[in-house]
């Protein structure tokens, strides 16, 4: 008991549980891989089995399921159309895969694999990278069109496609940015309120008085959290929904 | 400040000397650091990017295979099969209701007919019980009146016979009246002129 203390941080720890290395690359299968692996088993797992029966009349299993799908596919329409479509099991895909991540790491002792900056920075330079390559691919260097906004006097147009060059290379900043900042002040702010519920009732009589303060902040914290997670994971399904709209429509900005 | 918990405990060992980002954070949130981290604040630290990086491209890669290959196909599958038996059966519900809208039609088709059918008949019936009391009526008037023709020429028959008769019992009477009264007999001609003569 004696010797420890509340560290917000210790839960971003990254922990080698088998350990791999090659030279100076360390390769460990560390506890981000794990839940890596966890999020993905289970997120595959929910889908495969609450599909599995087929159902005419859908179960809540596979109403949540379909929900989910009808949710992503709702989502990529209104904002790529539907030549945007092709890219539904890409955006379905990050959209369940933040999503059970973020949810995972609101499990107590659980680590959360989008706190860390790597993991959602190659996330954004995976979506960034499938719009680059697309959009070159499909239109050739009229893809370049989507910094020349349409109707800027000739004057200003340099200017305005610096400022829209910067504003799109800053987008896996952004993207990445976002979400794992959520992730981590959200589970920091909940350590550090639940680490003064403990401090406080550590102190006898009038500090358990005090610690419901904080106690009842936890609970709200949690809950919040909880909407974060959803909402962190939607922002950026619907961020790569947009982004996917450059590259099949790099006209109509 | 060290105030412990069990739950806490665990978070004890482990840490070395932190960086400038990590000693930062513990000074923002009011909690002293021991020993420090190991390179520093943990989601900063490029230890392990190299691992987090391959991890996460060996496990969302696996992920998007099963999502594009099994999961997406099966659920888009779901909602188009349901999509088609919804619309199947709106196609079976419209094409029924046309089928009652039909049923109807010819019910009151046949209705109408029947009722047509049926007014006629009562109007032939009506007709022709009319033509037989016409027929009738006119049998028996023509009957009645060949027999009042029949009884008048009787009695004009009689009439002339009985006015005959009269002049004859005039005369008759008339000359014996003139026999009686003056003992002459008158002549048959004087009388028969003196009884036309008084009958006028």
């Amino acid at each position: 008991m004696s010797g420890g203390k509340v560290d917000p941080l210790h839960q971003f720890q990254i922990q080698e549980l088998v350990p791999l290395h090659f030279g100076d690359l360390n390769l460990s299968f560390t506890n981000s891989s794990l839940f890596m692996v966890i999020t993905v088993l289970a997120a595959s797992l929910f889908l495969y089995v609450a599909t599995s029966s087929r159902a005419l009349i859908p179960g809540r299993l596979q109403s949540t399921a379909e929900l989910s799908y009808e949710f992503v596919s709702n989502m990529l329409r209104d904002g790529a159309g539907t030549a945007g479509m092709r890219f539904f099991p890409f955006v379905f895909s990050i959209f369940m895969f933040v999503l059970v991540a973020n949810l995972f790491g609101m499990v107590p002792y659980f680590f959360t694999v989008t706190s860390h900056i790597i993991v959602t920075f190659a996330l954004a330079i995976l979506v960034i990278g499938t719009v680059v390559i697309y959009g070159f691919w499909k239109n050739g260097l009229s893809f370049l069109n989507i910094f020349v906004p349409s109707g800027v006097p000739v004057a200003l147009l340099p200017l305005v496609s610096l400022i829209e060059l910067v504003s799109f290379l800053s987008r896996p900043v952004s993207l990445s940015v976002r979400l794992f900042a959520n992730m981590l002040a959200g589970h920091i702010t909940l350590k550090v309120f639940a680490g003064f519920v403990g401090m406080l009732g550590a102190m006898g009589a009038i500090g358990i008085g005090g610690a419901v303060l904080p106690l009842l902040m936890t609970v709200a914290l949690t809950g919040l959290e909880f909407l974060v997670a959803f909402l962190q994971a939607y922002v950026f399904a619907v961020l790569t929904c947009m982004y996917i709209n450059d590259a099949v429509h790099p006209g109509g900005h | 400040m060290f105030f412990v918990t069990p739950a806490y405990a665990e978070e004890s060992s482990a840490h070395s000397e932190g960086g400038d980002a990590a000693s930062q954070t513990h000074t923002e949130t009011g909690v002293p650091h021991e020993a420090g981290h190991e390179g520093g604040f943990p989601p900063f630290n490029s230890e392990y990017y190299g691992s987090q990086i391959l991890w996460l491209a060996l496990t969302f890669g696996v992920f998007y295979l099963i999502i594009s290959r099994v999961v997406a196909p099966r659920i888009g599958s779901i909602l188009e099969d349901r999509q088609d038996r919804i619309a199947r059966d709106l196609d079976e519900a419209s094409r029924m209701k046309s089928e009652a809208d039909d049923a109807i039609a010819a019910y009151e088709k046949e209705l109408a007919a029947a009722k047509a059918n049926a007014g006629e008949i009562a109007a032939q019936a009506r007709e022709k019980a009319q033509a037989e009391a016409d027929a009738e009526r006119a049998a028996s008037e023509a009957e009645l009146s060949k027999k009042i023709a029949a009884a008048e020429s009787r009695i004009a028959e009689i009439t002339q016979s009985a006015l005959a008769e009269v002049g004859v019992i005039a005369e008759e009477t008339a000359a014996s009246i003139v026999e009686e009264l003056i003992g002459t007999k008158a002549t048959k001609a004087e009388i028969a002129s003196a009884v036309k003569g008084a009958g006028k």
